[in-house]
């Protein structure tokens, strides 16, 4: 037993090609988180350069060219490279399978696969930086983005390739759910994290190939002139707009699924208490899983097309409003009767509660078309998506990050530190974006290089914040790389946080290399905090 | 009290829609309040009443997971205000988009990175749109080359001028004054310069003021005219007078360079002088000064010959000044 505990998928078996050539879903999971992390990281710097840049009127700092690659960039790197493979490619792998009590994802060899076709993607976006970025915001509009003479055709490869790993690791993740979940882990008794990679899984293998095909239509039309988008040739620059946003609305949801998920786990095991409604989340999951689907045309109420487009358009938006706004509720309920622990993971989430109802309520105001036809392309609208993504999905993350952290690592974070960063992300946050909501309804536009006076006391504002906002997120995430240091002794134990799903209590941390020493059992439903008591093996 | 929060909140109300999307907004805006408060309130509330103090004992926690009459009421409630939301959103917007029967028609053209506007008796300007106050005006809006969009904030209404189609927007404006207008579809390098004015005036000011575009030019000095087209025309987006650089090269380093050699993109060279500057103007792709993006439009039909040669006489007056 003693010999045993020191095997663990970390250190066996050793060496870098032990690494490179890998098919345990842990590691492809860890690759998939740091190679995400890197990306954060240059995508938060993009933004604090381009903050500098708008504190004040004026090109102060960069020219109009480089902020408009900045920003292109930011966003483009943001979304594609981190945010889309981040959650359901790191903490996804990572988990998945030790949620259902499997030894690895259904297609090991494929996941590999998946991941390198990502790095291959990553690198034409690297490349793409490199070579001096790409200015047409990373939503790649027709026809500016057939003249753009910066590299729009690296870029668009490389996400055409990387869309590639997300669709194979969809369908891995269905094909796992669906096949290698435990004896007695029915449907009903999945930890909800599972239910919502399947929604997101189902989301990626739909969705994605409408946006290879819209990419390389894009590619053809500059190469080839082929003039699918482009006027003088009879085609039509808004029908990019009806492609593009077909896939990139279900994106979003591909984005802020998983983190409901990470929600969904995070609160019952720190409040010790059944979720509330369980079958309501898992299924307002699916439904807006395919709801996502109908509301593309919310993108274009300005686009000019035609006046029942916008009502429908407007009507179908408000029903993934209110299943999301039953899930706020659902998550607050579940804190009733419970022992609620302020742990890291825990404040986080709080957070999350807080800033997604936001990001969710000013989506209200923007699915109003009238009110919207002010609101469009304006700060407004960049305030509400931060609020969605960054409070919603990075929050999310960064919670799931602290929670899962001594269970992929065997080690303890100085908790007083991730704490304290938690608190300086929310304030450095809400700072930061709040402003924008206010510049946004008096009418400043969005991706603007330059500004007039009359915003520059809210601008300011804005930046000044953004650099607590930076600051937390750095040393947050330095202080759980510090936490993997040799003679790191907090001990967190193979259950830290007293929690009841299979990951936790049927195997150690880190865990071992086939996951479970011996076949686990079955025994007791995620969330049955009603029923069983299991002691945290954290020493407060 | 409530134009102050108004004034907070929004630019001017000068349209006469925008106090009804004002009302829209505070209406979705308290109720959010609302909401959120309940939000706020029930995490702070839960997680402070039912925390884990020290010396407590980990323990078996309620069962309770559902409450039927609670869970419609997160259904109705919000179900009742979103419908409102829903309608009163349609309904504003039907009247941002039915143009009344007497309204006076501009064509709007967008072209990267300003906006031109013919008036229906005939005229035209650059970057300032003129119109009556308390008259319905109905914009046609297009544009020459990519994607813009015509945003007046204290009218709030906005559309996105297409190259391969007209789009259709219309205001009135209630009170006299100069506003803003901005592009908000991204379209490149001076994306964020692309400014305009609106200048709403009475009537019958309105009247004398078409009548007089166009005319009245032709008995100033000809450096004196180009000097008023450098800004007019929207030259002065991208060139400057002072020698420092935007988007194009100064006017000024221009004229002093007058009569030396200028070296293209192209590797090509030309001796700067009245045809360069013609052909610069009217041709711009065809001779891209090395450094510099070719991202100038044409102005053929923009500009008359006797404007030409005021641009020209008032570019080689700079280096005498």
């Amino acid at each position: 037993m003693s010999e045993n505990q020191n095997i663990n998928y970390l250190n066996h078996p050793k060496g870098i090609m032990s690494w490179l050539l890998t098919l345990d879903h842990k590691r492809i999971g860890l690759m998939y988180l740091f190679s995400g992390i890197i990306f954060f990281l240059i995508g938060g710097l993009l933004a604090l350069g381009m903050r500098l840049e708008l504190a004040a009127p004026g090109n102060d700092f960069v020219s109009n060219d480089t902020y408009n690659s900045m920003y292109t960039l930011h966003g483009a790197i943001m979304i594609f490279l981190f945010i889309i493979p981040a959650i359901p490619g790191a903490l996804g792998n990572i988990l998945l399978p030790l949620m259902v009590g499997a030894k690895d994802v259904a297609f090991p060899r494929l996941n590999l696969a998946s991941f390198y076709i990502y790095s291959f993607g990553a690198l034409f976006a690297i490349y793409t930086i490199v070579n001096g970025g790409v200015d047409t915001g990373w939503t790649f509009y027709t026809p500016y983005s057939t003249q753009s003479t910066s590299n729009v055709v690296p870029m668009t490869l490389g996400i055409f390739i990387i869309g590639f790993s997300s669709i194979l690791t969809g369908l891995n993740f269905i094909a796992t759910v669906h096949k290698m979940r435990v004896p007695g882990l029915t449907w009903y008794k999945l930890p909800l994290f599972v239910w919502a990679l399947y929604g997101t899984s189902l989301v990626q293998i739909t969705a994605t190939p409408v946006l290879a095909i819209t990419m390389v239509l894009l590619i053809l039309e500059r190469f080839l002139g082929i003039g699918i988008f482009d006027p003088a040739l009879g085609g039509d620059p808004v029908l990019y707009q009806h492609f593009f946003w077909f896939y990139s609305h279900p994106a979003v949801y591909i984005m802020i699924l998983p983190a409901f998920g990470i929600i969904s786990e995070i609160i019952p095991v720190h409040s010790r208490k059944k979720v509330w409604g369980y079958k309501f989340i898992a299924y307002s999951t699916l439904s807006i899983a395919f709801i996502g689907f109908l509301v593309w045309g919310h993108h274009m109420f300005t686009s000019g097309q035609s006046v029942f487009s916008q009502i429908v358009f407007s009507f179908i938006t408000y029903f993934v409003g209110i299943p999301t706004g039953v899930k706020i509720f659902s998550w607050i309920l579940t804190m009733y009767k419970g022992q609620v622990s302020f742990t890291t993971p825990m404040i986080y989430a709080l957070s999350f509660l807080f800033l997604f109802t936001i990001g969710g309520l000013t989506g209200i105001f923007l699915g109003a078309v009238a009110l919207d036809i002010h609101l469009h392309d304006t700060y407004f609208v960049v305030a509400h998506f931060h609020y969605v993504m960054q409070g919603g999905t990075i929050i999310a993350f960064l919670a799931g990050l602290h929670h899962w952290w001594p269970k992929s690592f065997g080690k303890m974070y100085n908790q007083k530190i991730a704490s304290l960063c938690a608190l300086g992300v929310f304030i450095g946050f809400n700072g930061t974006f709040f402003p924008q909501f206010l510049l946004g309804l008096r009418g400043m536009p969005r991706r603007y290089a330059t500004y007039s006076d009359q915003f520059s006391e809210l601008h300011t504002y804005s930046t000044f914040w953004s650099t607590i906002l930076g600051l937390s997120i750095f040393i947050a995430i330095l202080n759980l790389m510090w936490s993997l240091r040799k003679n790191n002794k907090l001990d967190p134990g193979s259950n830290p946080w007293g929690a009841l799903t299979m990951e936790w209590t049927h195997t150690s941390s880190p865990p071992h290399p086939h996951n479970f020493e011996s076949d686990p059992v079955f025994t007791n439903g995620p969330y049955d905090y009603d029923k069983v008591i299991v002691e945290p093996t954290l020493k407060k | 009290m409530i134009d102050r929060l108004n004034e907070f909140f929004f630019p001017k109300q000068v349209s006469t829609f925008a106090s009804d999307i004002d009302n829209l907004f505070y209406f979705i805006f308290y109720s959010s309040v609302v909401l959120m408060a309940i939000v706020v309130i029930g995490m702070v509330v839960f997680s402070i009443k039912y925390r884990f103090k020290k010396g407590d004992k980990v323990r078996l926690t309620s069962s309770k997971d559902h409450d039927n009459i609670l869970e419609s009421l997160f259904f109705i409630i919000p179900l009742i205000l979103v419908s409102i939301t829903f309608v009163w959103g349609i309904r504003s917007y039907l009247k941002m988009i039915i143009v009344p029967d007497d309204a006076i028609e501009i064509k709007v053209t967008g072209q990267s990175w300003f906006w031109t506007f013919d008036y229906p008796e005939g005229g035209t300007s650059l970057n300032e749109l003129v119109v009556p106050s308390n008259t319905p005006i109905k914009i046609l809006l297009s544009s020459k080359d990519v994607l813009h969009s015509f945003f007046i904030p204290v009218m709030r209404t906005k559309m996105d001028a297409l190259p391969n189609r007209y789009n259709i927007m219309w205001f009135e404006a209630q009170e006299e004054g100069v506003y803003d207008i901005f592009c908000t579809e991204y379209c490149g390098t001076a994306h964020s310069q692309m400014a305009a004015k609106v200048i709403v005036m009475k009537p019958k000011q309105y009247e004398e003021w078409v009548k007089e575009l166009g005319s009245g030019d032709d008995d100033l000095p000809l450096d004196e005219l180009g000097e008023k087209l450098y800004t007019k025309k929207a030259c002065n987006t991208c060139h400057t007078l002072d020698g420092s650089d935007l988007v194009g090269p100064s006017y000024l380093e221009t004229s002093r360079m007058w009569g030396q050699t200028r070296n293209f993109e192209d590797g090509s060279s030309a001796v700067i002088d009245e045809n360069y500057i013609r052909k610069s103007i009217l041709e711009p792709q065809s001779q891209i000064v090395a450094g510099y993006q070719g991202v100038m439009p044409t102005y053929q039909g923009l500009l008359s010959d006797r404007e030409l040669d005021a641009l020209i006489a008032f570019l080689k007056s700079l280096n005498d000044k």
